[in-house]
């Protein structure tokens, strides 16, 4: 968005903030809703993780202004924020194996 | 005969200068903002290391998880509303977002006044939000007996996780309203109009100081977009 010590910098209108905001709150309405109406399994999980990535992705991209900005920027901030997924996937491994050791020695008792 | 790296200080002098030499990676964006982006990046890893360690804490037990939508459940006139109190945490915060982000806009248009009451607004939102977690961690502490070693609804790292994230991101709610003041009185005396020279950098600045201090409350608000998903929704 706005050039640093630039005299005349272009800022947005103000709409684009009020139409985020609003977005954002449609999409918090919608998630707080997935727990109201008790929606399970699969169908819960996706509906949970669309909205969240939604909301994430427009603060991030508009209120944050990293749309607007340099490819250097974005991609130094967004791959690392990726490769948490990697490290994610790792942990469900290990602890679904932690999950079966420990069912397997409690009922084996040692 | 005189090389160029002759000229250059030596020592210890040498090497400071040497990593402050005109490398710029990011064009046209301040320092401040540019060190902002990479604190972010950081402070990514961290509750992505707290939210993970909770993942595979709630994923190896083999004692159910407490029922999130019963325990952060609000009596409302005799009717258990789920969720009621985290909900509303949840647009405020968002709330609290929008009015940062017309701030920031409103500081690029170099407006003082409308600037310093966005962030005023913001500051009222984010006190708001770290009052109601005050007042739910009171509630689960002294009413329902929860604690890091313990809780009447199942599995026992239920609290040390809850506390250890939700205690953190408070924490960060915390430093941010108290520096959303501070701006805001920087703002509204004008020290970025006059150049007015900082109290504890001692250094001038400019309106790009609301920005770097959006881009950290937009981050504030992005970790609570994931807390509310994975810790109080799923």
């Amino acid at each position: 968005m706005a050039q640093y010590n630039n005299n005349k910098v272009k800022t947005h209108k103000i709409g684009i903030y009020l139409w985020i905001w609003g977005l954002l709150f449609v999409f918090s309405f919608f998630s707080y809703m997935v727990d109201y109406l008790n929606f399970e399994g699969s169908l819960r999980w996706t509906l949970i993780v669309l909205f969240m990535l939604s909301k994430a992705a427009l603060i991030v991209a508009v209120f944050m202004h990293l749309f607007w900005e340099r490819y250097a920027i974005v991609n130094i901030l967004l791959w690392p924020m990726t490769l948490m997924l990697l490290f994610v996937w790792i942990m469900v491994a290990e602890s679904e194996y932690t999950l079966l050791t420990r069912i397997f020695y409690f009922i084996l008792g040692s | 005969m005189s090389r160029a790296i002759d000229k250059l200080p030596k020592g210890w002098s040498g090497l400071t200068s040497d990593f402050s030499s005109d490398q710029k990676a990011f064009k046209g964006m301040s320092w401040g903002k540019a060190m902002m982006w990479i604190f972010i990046l950081s402070d990514t890893f961290i509750f992505s290391c707290f939210l993970i360690s909770y993942l595979t804490g709630r994923a190896s037990t083999t004692v159910p998880w407490p029922d999130s939508s019963i325990v952060f459940g609000l009596d409302v006139f005799g009717t258990s509303v789920p969720l009621l109190l985290i909900a509303i945490m949840t647009f405020i915060l968002i709330s609290s977002s929008g009015t940062m982000a017309i701030a920031v806009k409103y500081g690029y248009e170099k407006n003082r006044k409308l600037c310093a009451i966005f962030l005023l607004l913001t500051a009222l939102c984010g006190a708001a939000f770290v009052g109601m977690q005050a007042f739910e961690w009171t509630k689960l502490i002294f009413h329902e007996g929860v604690s890091p070693w313990g809780n009447p609804f199942g599995a026992v790292q239920f609290g040390s996780f809850f506390f250890m994230i939700t205690g953190f991101h408070g924490t960060h709610v915390t430093v941010g309203v108290i520096f959303l003041l501070i701006m805001a009185r920087k703002t509204w005396r004008g020290d970025f109009n006059t150049g007015r020279r900082g109290y504890f950098t001692t250094m001038k600045s400019d309106y790009v100081a609301i920005e770097i201090m959006g881009l950290y409350w937009h981050f504030v608000d992005l970790v609570w977009v994931f807390i509310f998903a994975f810790f109080y929704l799923w």
